[in-house]
């Protein structure tokens, strides 16, 4: 690829703009008035926490989704990208997180899938191919033949077929999703030396990161996205680990810490608690810990932690899982997912969408499906109770609603993430459940489910929340465990957390020193 | 949001229901009508009593299948095995009331009295539900495929009970004590033929169990969002495998009535009869992706396919157009309803932009 002719450098820094960028989704707003800039032959970092809209950006920025307002402009001509395949067109190539690469085929042929080199538009000439992968595969300092079947790559091999297919494609904007999620030290240093040597010859990059300290190190332009909206953007001079965390987060709000409790019974006791992964990687790992009547635990971690299947475990959606679990005393573990909802487990599930709601029905229906067995007389439902329970959770919950008749895509996401947290708490449990609660809604909306589960827990509900965010789980916990790697890999209480300790004990690399040391 | 007046919320969402939109959500039924009337108009004797209750009778049959249909497209599943159920049905039936269960070896026979014939014809028809839910579920099957399967089999099984010979002449035996089985397609209750109050008690039992019971709030959610059912507790897989059950028996049903119809039991009989329960299942609104649809529009769905298949004959229209015209028919009824969800997408949009 050659380098970016000075004239054209000189003439505009920017390669990319985004204007005004806004994005709405049935029921959530992702992103409103985005002003994003691409410098060329720089990093250009996102950053934000879960639920900021970065990946929305990205995919509007790939063709993957079309913005419903404002305008691209690449070299100062307004583009627009009705797919994947016309962004690439223009240059604009994007890394998911989960690699889309056919481990059925080889290196090579992966690179070319999508315009493959042929002879007379009629067969696929492999040996042209074959050559061309290789000298990517060179460029980019890999000794690894073009021959060889994706399968049997290591995931930061994969990772860097990936980076070779963009530039198979050209690509002069190259879009990175957490590329480092995956990769093991000398494996970050591999990519961050490629990255280094695309920027240099004129490739602008943007990269989306949880991992502060590499994006300090790394990025020459960050931009900060909150709640769908540029919160802050600056060169590198200027930038530092604080300064992203801050951002990202905003003052901490007093008003939501909650008053120290002293909280009695045991209501949940998980010995144990373990669950296989795919590759034999344990995804939870003999996790224990105790729920007290009326306290609020925060899971703090990173994405791929083991929270959410820790949670899953609770509820006993794997049958497989190991341990045990006791609820009030009973010994719960082989129960089904029915049998634990009975018994006092609720789960608000991460992904709303997916696995809380369902979108054909009602609020009412969404409401009420969970306490099916509550609101059962003999074989039918009995409206007058079903009624009553939605209406009063509707109350309880302020879910702004104009008749639970309505179908539950028509409101909000904020509305919609009350409804399963309604649902839940219809099953009256013992023990609630959330994961990543606030994912996707409104500050608004996030205020009052907060509020929602500060008021359960002092209620005597006994509470489990996950969340990435530093800023909920310092404001809402009683306690905070910390999980790296499928393990508990640090317990705090509020006088002990910080947000340093917090992301140290939750940083993979600090969990690993750790056991090292045991 | 924190201050509230007694209750009410701040801002709500009201959907709106413009009039294309209420014309569109009521599509099946003016369909219905704009049929009944244009052969009303066109053709002589359309509306006397008893071409209608021979349309009716006609659409019983279909409605049976239809309905159990519905079950299994709500949870997004489908099942092509219920024609073939039609045909092994009638065989069951028919065998058992011409020949009984022979139990040679030991040289005599058993001749099961009409209401026992009714019960193991039935049950038939629950096993190979049984089978299908079974191959969905735990052995992870694609539902098309599944039943594409117990299509062949169950036909395959009919046309080996006789050796692809129809058995006739249901009438039974005074010797044997299995007279009656013509009831179910000639006899009346009240004046009114069976298969027509059979509906009737059908379509409301079915429709009940659908809205007012836990059982059919699931089968919604299961179609609905499979994942977030099953994290509700919703037990995906005695569900699945229910609705199968369902429909098999549904279509036994159907076999029995057109078997004793005919008094007459044909191993062929119910060929393609599947794809108009499908097609009356969707023509009433129920969603192929599932989670979608009443027991309501299927019936109508099934009256519309019934008037314009008897209309249409009655007309003199040719054959081969009547199958046109059908065609058609069906695909307009989809189009329109992605027209309908497309447009109720948008308003969504609408009010949340506003």
């Amino acid at each position: 690829m050659t380098a970016a002719t000075p004239t054209a450098a000189a003439t505009d820094p920017i390669l990319l703009r985004a204007r005004k960028i806004g994005k709405v989704f049935p029921g959530t707003t992702a992103l409103t008035d985005v002003n994003f800039d691409v410098y060329r032959g720089a990093v250009n970092v996102l950053v934000g926490e879960n639920g900021a809209g970065k990946s929305t950006l990205m995919k509007i920025l790939a063709g993957v989704e079309r913005p419903s307002a404002g305008l691209l402009e690449l070299e100062g001509a307004p583009v627009s990208f009705a797919s994947v395949r016309q962004a690439a067109e223009h240059g604009i190539s994007i890394i998911f997180q989960e690699l889309n690469l056919c481990p059925n085929l080889s290196i090579a042929e992966n690179l070319f899938i999508g315009s493959p080199i042929s002879r007379l538009s009629v067969s696929v000439d492999h040996a042209t191919q074959r050559r061309r992968a290789q000298a990517l595969l060179d460029r980019l300092g890999q000794h690894i033949d073009a021959g060889t079947l994706v399968s049997e790559l290591r995931i930061g091999q994969q990772q860097i077929v990936e980076i070779a297919k963009a530039l198979a494609e050209e690509a002069r904007i190259l879009i990175m999703d957490e590329p480092t999620s995956a990769l093991s030290g000398p494996e970050v240093t591999i990519l961050f030396r490629i990255i280094e040597e695309l920027k240099a010859s004129g490739v602008a990059i943007i990269y989306i990161s949880h991992r502060l300290e590499e994006l300090v190190r790394i990025g020459d332009y960050i931009t900060v996205l909150r709640d769908g909206r540029i919160q802050a953007t600056a060169a590198k001079a200027d930038i530092s680990v604080p300064w992203i965390i801050h951002q990202m987060v905003g003052p901490l709000e007093t008003a939501l810490t909650p008053a120290v409790h002293h909280p009695e019974r045991v209501v949940l006791q998980a010995e144990k608690i373990s669950l296989a992964g795919p590759q034999g990687r344990r995804l939870v790992d003999e996790v224990s810990f105790t729920l007290r009547s009326g306290e609020v635990v925060g899971f703090y971690g990173l994405l791929g932690a083991g929270r959410s299947e820790l949670f899953e475990c609770l509820l006993g959606v794997h049958a497989e899982a190991g341990g045990t679990l006791t609820v009030d005393g009973v010994d719960v573990s082989g129960m089904t997912i029915a049998e634990r909802l009975r018994r006092g487990v609720a789960l608000v599930p991460e992904d709303r969408q997916r696995e809380g709601l369902v979108q054909s029905l009602s609020v009412r229906a969404n409401l009420s499906l969970a306490a099916l067995w509550r609101f059962a007389k003999f074989f039918r439902i009995s409206n007058a109770a079903e009624r009553s329970g939605v209406a009063s959770m509707i109350r309880s919950l302020w879910i702004k609603v104009a008749t639970p008749e309505v179908e539950v895509t028509a409101l909000s996401g904020g509305n919609q993430q009350k409804v399963v947290i309604g649902k839940a708490l219809l099953t009256k449990p013992k023990v609630l459940l959330l994961d990543e609660p606030s994912r996707g809604i409104d500050i608004g909306a996030k205020a009052e489910v907060f509020r929602a589960i500060r008021e359960l827990a002092d209620g005597g509900l006994a509470i489990a929340f996950a969340t990435s965010d530093l800023k909920e789980v310092l404001a809402l916990s009683d306690r905070v465990l910390v999980m790296a790697e499928g393990r508990i890999a640090g317990a705090f209480t509020r006088e002990t957390m910080t947000e340093q300790g917090l992301v140290a004990a939750a940083t993979p690399g600090a969990a690993g020193v750790r056991k090292a040391l045991q | 949001m924190v201050s509230q007046e007694a209750g009410m919320p701040a801002r709500v969402v009201r959907p709106r229901m413009s009039i294309p939109m209420l014309l569109m959500s009521m599509r099946t039924f003016i369909a219905l009508i704009v049929v009944l009337v244009f052969f009303s108009i066109t053709t002589p004797n359309f509306l006397t009593p008893s071409t209608l209750v021979i349309l009716a009778k006609h659409v019983a049959v279909n409605a049976f299948m239809a309905i159990g249909m519905t079950f299994v497209i709500l949870t997004g599943g489908i099942d092509l095995s219920v024609g073939s159920i039609v045909g092994l049905a009638g065989m069951v039936a028919g065998g058992l009331i011409d020949y009984g269960i022979p139990f040679s070896h030991w040289g005599f026979t058993i001749y099961p009295n009409v209401i026992e014939t009714i019960a193991m014809t039935l049950g038939a028809g629950l096993v190979i539900g049984a089978i299908n839910g079974v191959l969905v579920t735990r052995f992870n099957v694609a539902p098309f495929i599944a039943t594409l399967g117990t299509l062949y089999i169950a036909r395959g099984a009919a046309l080996l009970v006789s050796n692809g010979q129809t058995f006739a002449n249901l009438v039974g035996d005074p010797a044997y004590d299995n007279q009656g089985f013509p009831f179910l397609g000639a006899g009346t209750i009240l004046g009114i033929p069976f298969s027509i109050v059979a509906l009737i008690v059908l379509t409301a039992v079915a429709a009940y169990v659908a809205r007012n019971t836990p059982f059919g709030r699931q089968v919604y959610a299961v179609g609905g969002n499979e994942n977030a059912a099953r994290l509700s507790g919703v037990p995906v897989m005695r569900i699945k495998i229910a609705v199968y059950v369902i429909s098999g028996v549904c279509a036994a049903l159907a076999g029995l009535v057109v078997s004793s119809e005919l008094v007459a039991a044909n191993p062929a009989s119910g060929e393609s009869f599947e794809l108009n329960a499908i097609a009356a299942t969707v023509l009433g609104g129920t969603s192929l992706m599932g989670g979608r649809g009443t027991i309501g529009g299927t019936v109508v769905g099934a009256f519309v396919i019934g008037v314009l298949s008897d209309g249409l004959v009655m007309l003199g229209v040719n054959a081969f157009w009547q199958m046109v015209i059908k065609g058609s028919v069906i695909i307009t009824a989809v189009v329109l309803d992605q027209i309908q969800q497309k447009m109720q997408r948008k308003m969504a949009l609408q009010a949340q932009l506003a």
